[in-house]
């Protein structure tokens, strides 16, 4: 042991946080070396196919497996009644209240299909193919019974979901203002605005969206002995082996659940799914282990899917366009089962629709409804891109209303970065932001005002192209998330999140995280937090994640939730570990305790120059050879950390849309996107956060939308319909950021994971909208085909023509706001309560 | 991909082929570049008891020139047209279409003929084989070929001149040199069929259009030539206004599809501006 003095006049290392370095995981992802679920191969596996369902909606009368058990290589087939003891049950994790209507969802289902693509049964063979040509040898006769597909259709209660239920409502949830105290009532709002005010009223479609993520979901289970151990390409391997034990009987202590390399996620892997459940059941009946992989095609039919709502709006404002009330009434798609935060994700958007706005009044209401479509869970951003794009259409037609720049009315209402902390109509508190900050850097970076002069040119010539501006200035709640809040809300779970630092012998550490990365490249992110937290170099940093018997507890990956979270439990732990080995330098430095000061990874006495480095502590501390008595031979840290609060990032979003008024096609000109995510870690893999979040928001203006057929059958069943966009489709981002720092977590990081997702939508489409307004347009239905986007010319064009607009309410339940092609002219109108007969903005 | 079992057959020259079709009957499928086969064969729609695979037979690869034709062999990728100099040349409008195909990958395995037995009507290739009068030329059983104009190659949806037991072995393109060539492709995401495709090529003199050749891709159940936009075209000036005018029908008796990306109303409006866009550019306006 070497009392060290020779870096006494070193210069400070260079921070690891804010360098943009390049993923330590990527080498080992993009030359395969790696372990994705489906590569796993165990002695004596057995392969996995489903016999799914092909109706939305029927009882099973009979199921001969005869056929299918005589095939080549067959070891079993299970169907649901062979294994209805101890298959377990996908659970929801958030009923809404107690009233909640959550129907049973059985892995394998018995004698009810609720949606095309349930599993019926299972074939196990000797291998994959010979499972799935014996899958198609299973006969299964379906009575069908009649299906409820439409949301506006499933509230009539004519037609049963689950008819055993008795209603397809599951749950009804508000959000008052007026009673929780954070504002005045709504209704007295919108009373004096139709008085002496603008009333604007506003019905948005959420399409439906799958979240397509790159690798198909795969589970691996080998039961061996009493112990289970389950490999799966899952968001959350602590929630999945919590919800095997407390459904199939198994306990907790016999389930090693392992996320090993996942292949995205966007939500789509958050689930608990009856793919899981039913490979476990299978393996735990047969005694082998089993893997099932889905293909593509039942990726797309029986991953969970996102959004799906009707949103009504109405928002009061005065006449200098000061805004007062919102209000908010939704009918929200669960499919055929409430998932495991299915009903509470539009939820999570009740605080969001307010936005950064200074309404004085707020009501927000959902009606969940069950169907007979593929479940509805959480999508990349989950309640919060509803509801922002809600609100950022809205402010667009107030500002269309008034006749003023919509930058300008938005910021006559926003709150000033002065106002911070803010508590805002819904109640939540706003901890830090500046929105004239991100906005003024975002509207330089746009050229605002020299496209403003475009767009005038090309109205003033009647050019067939012409040129829209969106804008999407938002807000969003992150870092899921503070336990009591969550308690209050009926959640079944904490929000907190773990972890572990081990130093070893070596002056090597190793990072237990309680997050479980599938894209994000937290181990690279966290390596660098703790590079700086204890003075290590970045390389010496491991970080160990999604093995349950390694990273015991945790609460998993969503929700923009893991850096702010997870890597605040992180550089908790890291202060342990400082902590725990400062008794340990100051007995071999022969210093007092309070004499230590830790800097840069050296234990130094104040007022010389002595001192150790960290991995000389840990060399002590490991041999224990001469420790201050009553010491433990350790200086490994854990932490749980539990927010006190949500984060907010925040940001403007600025689009050009070109518009061809001849076809309707839509062509993307320019987008700057500013974002304040506080403070930034690694500004590579944050650029590749935004970058990916506005594509998936951009493609859900533009091109995504799961469609189903009047059977119920998903028409967008394979890539080829269901139009994901590639990088040829999209334009070069300008990305940028304004920082203010969160101020509940030491490092002060707010989130990113879903902010581009969330705020890029409304951005496109008010471009689009901006673009044709002049034409007679005031909605344009997402996806923003080019036919949808022609025939709303067509059909404003025709209402200009005739010389009026029909001023009649959008909430006309005969007319609602449907496809505006397919809709009577009037319909397509604008609809603000002050009867003009606006032909929209000419700013 | 876990299709159901077949047996495959690789042979190595178009008389062996043609004799493994004789013997299979419609059993087999044929696999050219197999981007339509592929799929179908994965998914389960269709289940040949045999695949006959024709990767192997050098004598359908290539583009050569004979006199006044183009001579391309069936199992020539995408991407070898678009190597060739000589489409580029004599068959302008061929390249151009060849170039809005899915995306690199596809137009790498993916073959001109594949495509066009194939005779998905959203296709790209139909309607510029039409456009250039092409002619297509058919092995049958005992060594017999026989050859058939574009115009009568193309029966119906996924349904060609190509009978049972024969295969199709070359396009010959009548040269077209010096013709100014557009394809107007018209789609939501790049990798996509077309919604509508127009491909165009003109023959100018001094300004005005001498000759135009009109195909459309997706106008109904087969690509289909605008023999009328065509006669209509002939000395008329380069124009915005005159070709506007000359192809204001072009969408008559067409019978596209609806689907998710429009319905059929809306692509006979499409197939008018996208003519006029085509044969524009096409004549260099």
């Amino acid at each position: 042991m070497t009392i060290t003095d020779d870096r006494a006049d070193a210069s400070a290392p260079e921070l690891e946080i804010g360098k943009a370095r390049a993923r330590k995981e990527d080498q080992r992802l993009i030359t395969g070396r790696t372990r994705w679920t489906d590569n796993i191969q165990l002695p004596g596996m057995l392969h996995l196919a489903m016999v799914r369902s092909p109706f939305a909606h029927a009882r099973i009368t009979s199921i001969n497996t005869d056929e299918a058990r005589q095939s080549p290589g067959v070891v079993g087939v299970v169907t649901g009644e062979d294994i209805k003891d101890g298959q377990g049950l996908v659970m929801t994790a958030w009923p809404l209240n107690n009233e909640q209507k959550s129907p049973d969802h059985l892995p394998v289902v018995i004698d009810h299909v609720a949606c095309a693509g349930e599993i019926v049964a299972v074939v196990a063979a000797r291998t994959a193919a010979e499972a799935r040509d014996a899958a198609e040898l299973v006969d299964v006769d379906y009575e069908e019974l009649p299906a409820v597909l439409d949301l506006k259709e499933a509230v009539k209660d004519e037609v049963l979901a689950h008819p055993d239920l008795g209603t397809n409502t599951s749950a009804v949830w508000t959000l008052d203002s007026a009673a929780q105290g954070s504002g005045t009532d709504v209704e007295d709002e919108i009373a004096k605005a139709r008085e002496d005010g603008i009333v604007l009223e506003r019905e948005f479609r959420q399409q439906r969206l799958i979240p397509s993520f790159m690798e198909p979901r795969s589970t691996v289970c080998d039961p061996t002995g009493e112990q289970m151990t389950v490999w799966s390409s899952t968001q959350v391997p602590h929630i999945l082996r919590f919800f095997v034990a407390a459904t199939t009987g198994i306990p907790e202590s016999k389930v090693r659940v392992i996320a090993p390399d996942v292949g995205g996620g966007f939500g789509g892997k958050l689930q608990t799914t009856p793919e899981e459940f039913a490979t476990i059941a299978v393996a735990r009946r047969l005694g082998k282990p089993c893997k099932y992989t889905e293909t593509r095609s039942e990726s797309l039919l029986s991953g969970h899917h996102g959004r799906d709502q009707w949103q009504k709006l109405t928002l009061s404002a005065r006449k200098d366009g000061t805004v007062t009330g919102l209000k908010v009434e939704l009918l929200a798609d669960l499919g055929a089962y409430v998932g495991v935060v299915g009903g509470g994700t539009p939820v999570l958007g009740a605080w969001m629709f307010n936005s950064i706005y200074k309404f004085a009044a707020y009501h927000f209401t959902v009606r969940t409804l069950l169907t007979n479509k593929t479940w509805v869970d959480a999508y990349r951003g989950a309640g919060r891109p509803e509801a922002t794009f809600a609100i950022e259409r809205m402010m667009d037609e107030l500002a269309a209303e008034l006749g003023r720049d919509p930058l300008e009315v938005r910021e006559q209402n926003w709150i000033t970065h002065d106002e911070f902390p803010f508590t805002s109509v819904a109640g939540m508190t706003y901890d830090s932001g500046n929105y004239e900050a991100a906005t003024a850097k975002a509207t330089e970076l746009f050229g605002y005002d020299e496209l403003r002069d475009e767009q005038r040119r090309r109205r003033e010539s009647n050019d067939p192209v012409q040129l829209g501006i969106g804008i999407s200035t938002f807000t969003e709640m992150c870092g899921l998330a503070p336990s009591r809040i969550l308690g209050a809300l009926n959640y079944g779970a904490g929000g907190w999140e773990s972890a572990t630092i081990r130093m070893l012998a070596t002056g090597k550490v190793e990072v237990i995280t309680g997050t479980s990365p599938h894209g994000q490249g937290h181990i690279t992110s966290w390596s660098q937090i703790v590079a700086d937290r204890l003075g290590v170099p970045f390389e010496d940093v491991e970080v160990l994640h999604g093995d349950t018997q390694i990273a015991s507890k945790g609460m998993d990956t969503y929700g923009s939730r893991s850096l702010v979270v997870g890597a605040e439990a992180v550089v908790r732990a890291a202060d342990k570990v400082i902590e725990k080995a400062k008794p340990i330098a100051a007995h071999l430095l022969e210093a007092s305790v309070d004499d230590i000061e830790f800097t840069a990874g050296r234990f130094g006495v104040k007022g010389t120059d002595k001192g150790l480095g960290m991995a000389e502590v840990a060399l002590a501390a490991w041999t224990g050879h001469n420790l201050p008595d009553g010491i433990e031979p350790n200086i490994d840290g854990e932490a749980t950390f539990d927010p006190d609060n949500f984060s907010f990032p925040h940001g403007t979003h600025l689009c050009a849309m070109e518009v061809d008024t001849e076809t309707g096609a839509t062509t993307m000109r320019k987008y700057v996107c500013v974002d304040d995510i506080g403070t930034i870690i690694n500004p590579l893999i944050v650029e590749g956060q935004v970058h990916g979040g506005l594509v998936q928001g951009i493609a859900q203006a533009l091109w995504e939308g799961a469609e189903y057929d009047d059977q119920g059958t998903l028409v967008t069943g394979s890539f080829v319909d269901y139009t994901l966009p590639t990088s040829a489709d999209t334009i070069s981002f300008v990305t940028d950021h304004t920082t203010s720092p969160s101020t509940y977590t030491t490092l002060g990081t707010k989130g990113v994971g879903e902010a581009g997702a969330i705020a890029s939508t409304p951005a496109v489409v008010n471009a689009i909208v901006d673009a044709v307004r002049p034409l007679g347009v005031d909605d344009v239905v997402m996806p923003c085909t080019p036919e949808r986007v022609w025939r709303a010319i067509q059909a404003g064009r025709a209402v200009s023509t005739e010389g009026e607009r029909d001023a009649q309410p959008h909430f006309d339940e005969d007319t609602p706001n449907q496809d505006p092609g397919a809709s009577s002219p009037g319909s397509a109108g604008s609809a603000g309560s002050s009867g003009t007969t606006s032909d929209g903005s000419q700013s | 991909m876990i299709p159901a079992q077949f047996d495959y057959v690789a042979p190595s020259s178009v008389e062996e082929a043609v004799a493994a079709l004789a013997e299979h009957g419609d059993e087999a499928k044929v696999l050219a570049g197999g981007q339509s086969l592929l799929p179908i064969l994965r998914m389960r729609l269709n289940a040949p008891s045999v695949v006959i695979d024709l990767g192997r037979i050098a004598e359908l690869q290539g583009v050569s020139e004979e006199g006044d034709h183009l001579v391309i062999g069936a199992m020539t990728t995408y991407a070898a047209l678009l190597d060739s100099e000589a489409v580029n040349t004599h068959a302008a409008v061929l390249n151009k279409a060849i170039h809005t195909v899915a995306d690199p990958q596809i137009r790498h395995r993916g073959t001109i003929g594949g495509a066009l037995v194939h005779a998905d009507p959203a296709g790209d290739v139909g309607a510029p084989a039409l456009a250039l009068g092409a002619e297509l030329v058919i092995a049958g059983p005992g060594g017999s070929t026989r050859t058939v104009a574009a115009e009568d190659f193309f029966e119906d949806l996924f349904t060609t001149a190509v009978g049972e037991g024969e295969l199709l072995t070359q396009i010959r393109i009548p040269k077209h040199t010096g013709w100014g060539a557009h394809y107007e492709k018209f789609v939501r995401v790049s990798h996509q069929w077309s919604i509508v495709g127009v491909a165009a090529t003109v023959r100018s003199e001094g300004g005005s259009i001498a000759e135009a050749r009109v195909g459309l891709t997706n106008m109904g159940s087969t690509p289909l030539r605008a023999k009328a936009v065509e006669v209509a075209l002939v000395g008329k000036p380069a124009t915005d206004e005159a070709v506007r005018e000359a192809v204001a029908s072009v969408a008559d008796g067409t019978n596209p599809p609806s689907d998710l990306n429009g319905d059929s109303d809306y692509r006979k409006h499409l197939a008018t501006v996208l003519t006029r866009r085509a044969v524009l550019a096409a004549a260099g306006a």
